[in-house]
């Protein structure tokens, strides 16, 4: 009976909405790896926070993940000094709507609604295209506003070979940037970490929290079922 | 006489307070065998109970206003103590109310339990099911994401197809031309204060003209046919409190399981319970690829889109909703319970479940050609489920039905 009820109930997991066809590598998203999301704080606020906002996360949230209120000044802050102020930035929206088509939209759930596969794919997907505004296109994001702001990083590529039908699109490096291949994949694999944690900062505490809600709720079972049984003999 | 005792009888003297014990829990005689389906009502008072607690927190820190609302949906997820769990609860209660008052439907239908004396019993769970889902389409603006926003345009739009006044009532239930402020703040007072009110009293007349006639069971006998000749009790029957009070706990500490699960390790259920479009802030100059309502709405909206005629579309969505009220009075078979009904009353229900699913699952997809044709069948099968039952169940031979419960 339970096993029947236990069933029905997940019966909507069983079903997943299906993707739009495009090709998605999987991002090594693992937010118990805080030196990696430390890593990713760095690259975003780095070279995301001056277009993009993230006007609902606080600076001193980064202490979740290790850091201290010092750190965080010294090294993650470049537009405020209030440790508690938001992740916004001086881009006036009209302004970013002239030069990029639209306004960049704020990262601070970026990671829900975009999925973190999707970023990592995304940032890694840029290629030389003469016939864009920006010189760049994206294979994930196709025109996109955006150009490759990580290009000092990865360095140049041009598409070999479009994918289609959601097969992988082949890229090739015709200019080496600062970081090999590898080391690009990796920093981009920190940055989406951190996009990630950044989207939910109290998930971690929810998959704890979870463990000992689900622990006394099977010892509060066994009580409520052995108080049935007693209460039920009786009844024939 | 002790003075726990004496106090009792001055409330007693002023208020029934015994009397409403003894006729609601310690003296209300439940049929003895009830079985899994039955868990379902008393979940559903769980998750109305946890949708008001939780609703009560979050109403503390939301912000009714477009500029607004969606940043404080993210504050309560990140500054406010706890906010993120108050949420979820709250979000995956609302699916969970659905989940478990469909459970709850499809118990009646299977045994029979809106059938006479019981046509109230029905008619007002219907109006608690209509009331929730004008509950939940209010609530889920709330967000001010992108599905909230066009989910609401594409619902209230609706209205435009009704002849001659269509437009103008449309206008007049947003408040303005589109979805917008006006439309936020009034959802959100319907939302918070207005429906869950009729709620509350629909659901408490819904149990006392339960109470008043008593359970159905699994079998489909009227207990009180066959009563103790001397106490006047059915024979069938158990005290509801502590027997059912003790089993429902059991159901509920099942229940809280599957809900803590979904809350602390998948509280977007894979984007069935929250949408990922829903974490992009509304935005009225951008329509989303495709425009999806939750799960739960989604066998009506499949068979709104699988009628050509937007008017009729509308017409036979309502129609697919209210046609069910009738149930009562479209079954006529002499057996309540389907353990004593014959294969073609079963075979109407399986294939009615069937397309309900099917709908269901058509209207979280793309309305393709092939789709559309998939949701006018399950569509045809949804309705001649109901309006050819008057012919099956008068035509099709019922088990005999004995007067007690077996064994």
């Amino acid at each position: 009976m339970k096993k029947l009820l236990i069933a029905l109930l997940f019966a909507p997991l069983t079903v997943f909405a299906s993707d739009e066809g495009v090709y998605l590598d999987k991002a090594p998203v693992n937010l118990s790896d805080y030196p990696s999301i430390q890593r990713g704080a760095k690259i975003f606020t780095n070279y995301c926070l001056s277009c993009h906002s993230a006007q609902y996360m606080r600076y001193n949230r980064m202490v979740d993940i290790g850091l201290t209120k010092d750190q965080i000044k010294k090294n993650l802050m470049f537009a405020t000094d209030n440790v508690g102020s938001t992740m916004k930035i001086a881009m006036r929206p009209e302004d970013a709507a002239k030069w990029f088509g639209v306004p960049p939209p704020d990262l601070s759930v970026i990671a829900r609604s975009r999925t973190p596969d999707w970023i990592y794919t995304y940032l890694r997907s840029f290629y030389l295209d003469d016939s864009r505004p920006t010189g760049w296109n994206n294979t994930v994001f196709a025109n996109v506003g955006m150009p490759h702001v990580l290009w000092t990083l990865q360095g140049e590529q041009v598409l070999k070979k479009a994918g289609k039908d959601g097969s992988k699109p082949v890229f090739e490096l015709v200019k080496q940037g600062k970081l090999t291949p590898d080391e690009y994949d990796a920093t981009v694999g920190d940055l989406v970490n951190y996009l990630t944690w950044m989207s939910e900062p109290a998930r971690m505490k929810r998959l704890e929290t979870g463990v000992y809600v689900l622990l006394f709720l099977g010892i509060f079972f066994i009580l409520t079922y052995f108080l049935k049984k007693e209460f039920w003999k009786d009844v024939h | 006489m002790s003075a726990m005792q004496k106090m009792m009888g001055w409330i007693d003297d002023r208020f029934p307070l015994t009397a409403t014990w003894k006729a609601h829990l310690s003296e209300y005689y439940a049929p003895k065998n009830f079985n899994f389906w039955y868990f379902f009502g008393s979940l559903a008072l769980l998750v109305l109970v946890n949708q008001i607690f939780t609703g009560i927190f979050l109403t503390m820190n939301y912000k009714p206003d477009t500029a607004l609302a969606f940043g404080s949906v993210e504050y309560i997820m990140r500054d406010v103590d706890w906010g993120w769990l108050i949420r979820y609860m709250h979000s995956v209660g609302a699916s969970m109310f659905f989940v478990v008052v469909y459970l709850h439907m499809f118990r009646g239908l299977i045994y029979g339990s809106y059938r006479k004396p019981r046509e109230l019993v029905w008619i007002f769970g219907m109006m608690i099911y209509l009331a929730l889902m004008a509950e939940a389409f209010m609530g889920y603006l709330l967000p001010w994401g992108q599905m909230s926003f066009w989910g609401a345009q594409v619902i209230i739009s609706l209205f435009t197809a009704i002849p001659v006044i269509g437009d103008a009532l449309s206008t007049w239930i947003r408040g303005d031309f589109v979805v917008s402020d006006a439309t936020l703040n009034r959802f959100f007072a319907f939302h918070v204060i207005a429906i869950p009110l009729v709620l509350l009293g629909l659901v408490v007349a819904h149990i006392i003209a339960l109470h008043e006639v008593g359970s159905n069971n699994p079998e489909g006998i009227e207990i009180k046919k066959v009563k103790d000749p001397v106490t006047h009790i059915p024979l069938d029957g158990i005290p509801f409190h502590p027997y059912y009070t003790v089993k429902d706990i059991v159901g509920v500490v099942v229940f809280l399981m599957v809900f803590s699960a979904i809350i602390f390790f998948a509280p977007e259920m894979g984007g069935w319970f929250l949408e990922p479009d829903n974490f992009i802030p509304a935005n009225p100059m951008k329509t989303p690829p495709h425009i999806v309502p939750l799960w739960y709405f989604t066998p009506f909206y499949a068979l709104l889109r699988a009628v050509p005629n937007k008017l009729f579309g509308v017409i036979g969505m309502g129609a697919a909703v209210l046609i069910m009220a009738f149930l009562p009075w479209l079954d006529r078979a002499k057996a309540k319970s389907i353990r004593y009904r014959g294969p073609i009353y079963k075979t109407f229900l399986t294939l009615f479940v069937i397309s309900f699913i099917g709908l269901g699952y058509l209207g979280t997809k793309e309305p393709t050609p092939v789709h559309n044709i998939f949701a006018r069948i399950f569509g045809i099968i949804y309705f001649a489920f109901f309006l050819l039952m008057p012919l099956y169940t008068s035509i099709e031979k019922t088990k005999p039905v004995p007067e007690r419960i077996p064994e």
